[in-house]
């Protein structure tokens, strides 16, 4: 299969990158080729095998539903771009 | 004592531990080197006064009983350090000052190391060559004009040019032993779920291993015993008991079993790959090892079954920068959606940008199981391979790469020619396994090669000591002239 511009650009807005438009064409470029390599999968069948979901011999550990830290708002808000005291502040989403 | 950064690490903890050089003669001595050495753009970031601070503390208090007594350290940018700049090579994280330290550079601080600075490397460690790297490419000691490999590309500089007694890198498709392999220095991508991945900036959360880059193998042993280990942090980490790597390093080989795959060649491939590979063999047949034709028949499917894998756990772990909660924000754009897609624009470069696209696309609506479904299935395969020649063998012979470092541009415009570089090391980061890319040889132009010695999952102490019989009887020496101070 081979990629148009206007699907680029469609997952480029799924992926909330906007993509200058002089550099579509080189960028369509480079994914299709990417893409070609990509698809010498399809020369094997694996109609029988299983998805390899995790290369870990053990399941995922979970922890017990508490809270082991806190009180650390300063230093979660300290590399935002910007914020007031207490929150995010993002531009405005709601008229 | 004159050239002591030129020494081993293991060499430079004896000097430290019968005190003929102090931690801060130590540390003064590396500054020098670091601040003599700019051309090379190895490091984003210095901390040479809260280094020299932490040198003066040891030399009054020194404890001699820990792995990495009063030894400063540079690290990859990839890893968290607390109240220092962690870039990830990104701009979107140019001003990103974490307030947490990753797991594995804290074991390191525990272990008696102090940080000296953050290590360039490939943005998002995204990159064969160190190129795509906001803070600009990174020079090849070995040469003005050649890559250092990638992504761990200051990494690997660095440590060639005596900047820093050993480092640590990350590997997710060989960006440990592809930049040691051009750099002839030693690179070791451990077993998945040995080291920590807690505080390490993501790429692809299933493939990603932190590990040790040095000068010798014992070094190897010494950096990866303090840097690994259980952490409940990390949801992936292997609880199992610590092992010594250092104490129990052995260079006997004899009876051990090792597999010659021979998938591992590409199309015109210089055929001093072929004759180091022949050296490789014939000086661990001389060892005592007895030498096994296998075949890991998937091989060639690798490196497009990680161009799917990487890119959908990329595009995934990279959804995070949106210019809210950290990092770089655009000032442009009319409302909260046109904010994201300018800063994420903006501040990511055009490979990640391309690694994000390919990500999304793959994972998106009707697509998940012609790519993502397809690759985990091929994933098996891979393993699978893997697992069946390991029943026959206790380690795995190959090249670590299919060539010598390569000229700086000389790939940059062509995205495919830039990935086949990995071809020999990505199919390990698939399989989970351990792997050692060791310096055996030089190409006609005077260029390290190395070869790779892959491991069954936790038996990094049986390729370590391969690798150690094999450096004691390979007569590598990496000769750098320093042209840049």
């Amino acid at each position: 299969m081979s990629l148009d511009k206007e699907k680029i650009k469609h997952v480029a807005k799924l992926a909330r990158i906007s993509v200058d438009e002089a550099k579509v064409d080189s960028l369509t470029k480079d994914l299709n080729s990417i893409f070609k390599f990509i698809e010498q999968l399809n020369e094997l069948n694996t109609d029988k095998v299983e998805p390899l979901t995790s290369i870990l011999n053990q399941s995922l550990r979970s922890r017990k539903d508490e809270i082991s830290d806190g009180k650390i708002r300063e230093k979660i808000l300290k590399n935002s771009p910007e914020k007031n005291e207490e929150f995010f502040v993002v531009p405005k989403v709601v008229e | 004592m004159s050239n002591i950064t030129n020494l081993s690490l293991s060499e430079i903890l004896e000097s430290i531990k019968s005190k003929k050089i102090s931690s801060l003669e130590l540390t003064q001595a590396y500054i020098k080197n670091i601040e003599n050495a700019k051309k090379l753009n190895a490091f984003v970031t210095t901390t040479f006064d809260q280094a020299l601070e932490n040198a003066k503390k040891f030399d009054n208090k020194p404890n001699n009983e820990q792995l990495l007594s009063g030894i400063p350290l540079a690290v990859k940018d990839l890893f968290c350090t607390e109240n220092v700049k962690t870039t990830a090579g990104s701009n979107i994280l140019n001003n990103f000052v974490p307030s947490y330290e990753s797991t594995v550079t804290k074991n390191l601080w525990n272990n008696g190391a102090f940080l000296l600075g953050k290590l360039n490397c490939d943005e998002f460690a995204m990159g064969s060559s160190n190129e795509t790297s906001f803070f600009g490419n990174v020079i090849n000691p070995i040469g003005d004009h050649l890559v250092p490999g990638g992504s761990s590309g200051g990494s690997s500089s660095a440590l060639a040019a005596d900047l820093t007694p050993a480092t640590i890198g990350t590997d997710t498709g060989g960006s440990i032993r592809q930049p040691a392999s051009f750099t002839g220095t030693v690179g070791l991508k451990p077993t998945y779920g040995l080291c920590s991945r807690w505080g390490i900036v993501a790429f692809a959360s299933s493939l990603d291993q932190a590990g040790p880059m040095t000068k010798t193998v014992n070094d190897c042993s010494i950096m990866l015993e303090a840097m690994s280990g259980f952490d409940e942090k990390d949801s992936t980490s292997i609880n199992k008991k610590k092992e010594t790597y250092s104490k129990n390093l052995k260079d006997n080989i004899k009876g051990l079993k090792i597999g010659i795959p021979k998938e591992y060649r590409v199309d015109n491939m210089p055929k001093e790959i072929d004759e180091l590979w022949e050296k490789g063999k014939k000086i661990l047949k001389d060892l005592g090892a007895q030498l096994i034709d296998i075949s890991l028949p998937h091989t060639k499917y690798a490196l497009p079954t990680y161009y799917i894998v990487a890119p959908a756990e990329a595009s995934s772990n990279l959804a995070r920068y949106d210019g809210v909660r950290y990092g770089y924000r655009s000032q442009k754009g009319k409302d909260l959606i046109e904010m994201y897609e300018n800063t994420r624009s903006e501040g990511f470069g055009d490979e990640v940008k391309r690694r994000i696209l390919i990500g999304t696309y793959v994972l998106s609506s009707g697509y998940y199981d012609a790519y993502y479904l397809k690759a985990q299935k091929v994933r098996q395969l891979i393993k699978k391979d893997f697992d069946d020649s390991f029943t026959k063998v206790d380690a795995i012979l190959t090249p670590s790469t299919p060539s010598s470092a390569f000229k700086i541009g000389e790939k940059t415009n062509d995205p495919v020619s830039m990935y086949l570089n990995d071809i020999f090391t990505v199919p390990v980061n698939l399989a989970g396994l351990p792997a050692l890319s060791l310096p055996a040889g030089l190409d006609k132009q005077g260029y390290p090669l190395g070869l790779q010695l892959i491991g069954k999952a936790l038996d990094e102490q049986k390729i370590l000591n391969i690798g150690y019989a094999f450096e004691k009887n390979c007569g590598y020496k990496n000769e750098i002239k320093k042209w840049w101070s």
